[in-house]
């Protein structure tokens, strides 16, 4: 198994989610202005969407300035996005967005805090995907 | 008597530049963004498709506006207003005061809709059946009790079950036309009210837990027996209105389906777990591509074979400061 980086807001959904995977994971600063950490080994990023559907702002500013990082773009190995099928098109955006910025696969989308279905799905794909990547 | 035993607590004006709270400020700005009326919808192109429907098809359809009109209008003028005597800060009360306003351009909507798609008798006679229908007046009566209550945190629960889950009974007809091609451009506004609630049910939802954090435990308990124990007095009523509507076009267990999934995000926006089981929640995918045209593609790597992968599509909007 490698690594899980994700960002939280205040909210913590995103947490709370990494938090019942069991797996560990690094929490990137809530705050953008906070300097984001640097990986040295592969990772999966969790993220949730932001925004209005229109994808303007869909990625967290924190996540930004982390995948502006080169050295954590060689390392992303791809990106489980959380979103709300409300916004439409915008559902799970982020990871779209990440995904094609950082040409990753999109692994894995559920909705708001994700349902142990969910958790059971993103446990036993992960396990699959480093297994292969490895 | 000392008139000056009791200074008079100082009026302070909001300070939009010193936040207590950044949620406060990161959800007006999505709903301000979100900002919108009926008339940037162009609902006269649904004139044809209308008149397509049967006239028992377009009874449904008054009525479930006039359903949903009603829930809006108990939104604009009851629900979060008595949110706003609880805010924590004058941040929420601004965003609550956001969240009254579009509730009453919601409300105003299914007017519109009305005067350019139907005949003023049929919509009389709808608001006539809304005031009469048993399984609607209980469940605005079971949410006004719960406003009603004092309780903060179940004030709350009230409003985030109303915006994340009693709205759907109604959400699904929109999007089941629109699955059909039918009436479109009405789907289009309904889409639009859809997003918006999304935002109050989280935003409501996220200040409920920080309420909930401040509780003992068995406080904590008791607001969560309390919010499952609603859900289910909620659902029982929803269940049979839902049946009084679409009982007639057969459509009701689908509908149910559309029912449990949205309960189930309403508990979650509450930081509750899903109470519903998968299989119950498995929403028609017309009605689910109909709200969210990528949600049912089985394009992400842990649900596919495997054997491929699909890299997500090109996005045109970006974030300037993106500089890789």
């Amino acid at each position: 198994m490698s690594g899980l980086v994700y960002y939280s807001s205040t909210s913590g959904n995103t947490h709370r989610f990494v938090e019942r995977l069991g797996v560990g994971g690094v929490r990137l600063p809530v705050d953008a202005a906070s300097e984001p950490p640097v990986m040295d080994e592969p990772f999966v990023l969790v993220l949730p969407t932001y925004g209005s559907g229109d994808g303007k702002g869909a990625v967290p500013k924190p996540v930004i300035r982390f995948l502006n990082v080169a050295n954590n773009r060689d390392l992303i190995r791809g990106v489980i996005a959380a979103g709300n099928t409300n916004f439409g098109t915008g559902y799970c955006l982020a990871g779209n967005i990440v995904s094609q910025k950082c040409a990753v696969p999109l692994l894995y989308r559920f909705e708001l805090l994700g349902t142990d279905e969910d958790v059971t799905n993103v446990r036993q794909g992960l396990e699959r995907f480093w297994t292969r990547s490895h | 008597m000392n008139m000056h035993a009791k200074p008079i607590a100082r009026v302070r004006a909001i300070n939009w530049n010193r936040v207590q709270d950044d949620k406060d400020l990161e959800v007006w700005n999505r709903l301000t963004s979100n900002f919108w009326l009926p008339e940037k919808v162009p609902l006269s192109n649904d004139i044809p498709s209308w008149g397509t429907l049967k006239p028992e098809e377009q009874q449904l359809t008054i009525r479930v506006f006039t359903g949903l009109t009603l829930l809006d209008t108990i939104q604009n003028g009851v629900g979060a207003v008595r949110l706003m005597a609880d805010a924590q800060t004058p941040h929420e009360e601004a965003v609550l005061s956001n969240i009254s306003f579009m509730e009453a351009v919601h409300a105003r909507s299914y007017s519109s809709i009305f005067s350019t798609l139907c005949l003023t008798p049929d919509v009389d006679d709808a608001y006539r059946w809304s005031e009469e229908n048993e399984f609607l007046q209980r469940k605005a009566m079971l949410i006004m009790q719960q406003y009603d209550s004092g309780d903060s945190l179940k004030k709350k629960v009230a409003s985030v079950f109303l915006e994340s889950f009693l709205f759907y009974s109604g959400f699904y007809l929109p999007m089941y036309w629109s699955s059909r091609a039918k009436l479109t451009n009405t789907a289009d506004l309904i889409r639009l009210i859809i997003k918006d609630e999304a935002v109050h049910g989280y935003y409501i939802g996220y200040k409920f837990q920080r309420e909930v954090e401040r509780l003992n435990e068995a406080e904590k308990q008791e607001i969560k027996d309390f919010a499952f124990d609603f859900l289910l007095e909620l659902y029982d009523n929803e269940a049979r209105y839902t049946e009084d509507l679409y009982d007639s076009v057969g459509l009701s267990e689908d509908v149910k389906k559309f029912l449990h999934y949205n309960a189930n995000k309403a508990l979650m926006n509450l930081g509750y777990e899903a109470l519903f089981p998968p299989e119950a929640c498995k929403v028609n995918a017309a009605i689910l591509s109909a709200l969210s045209p990528n949600a049912d593609e089985n394009h992400d790597f842990f649900s596919g074979s495997g054997s491929s992968y699909v890299i997500g599509k090109a996005i045109s909007t970006e974030d300037e400061d993106w500089d890789f």
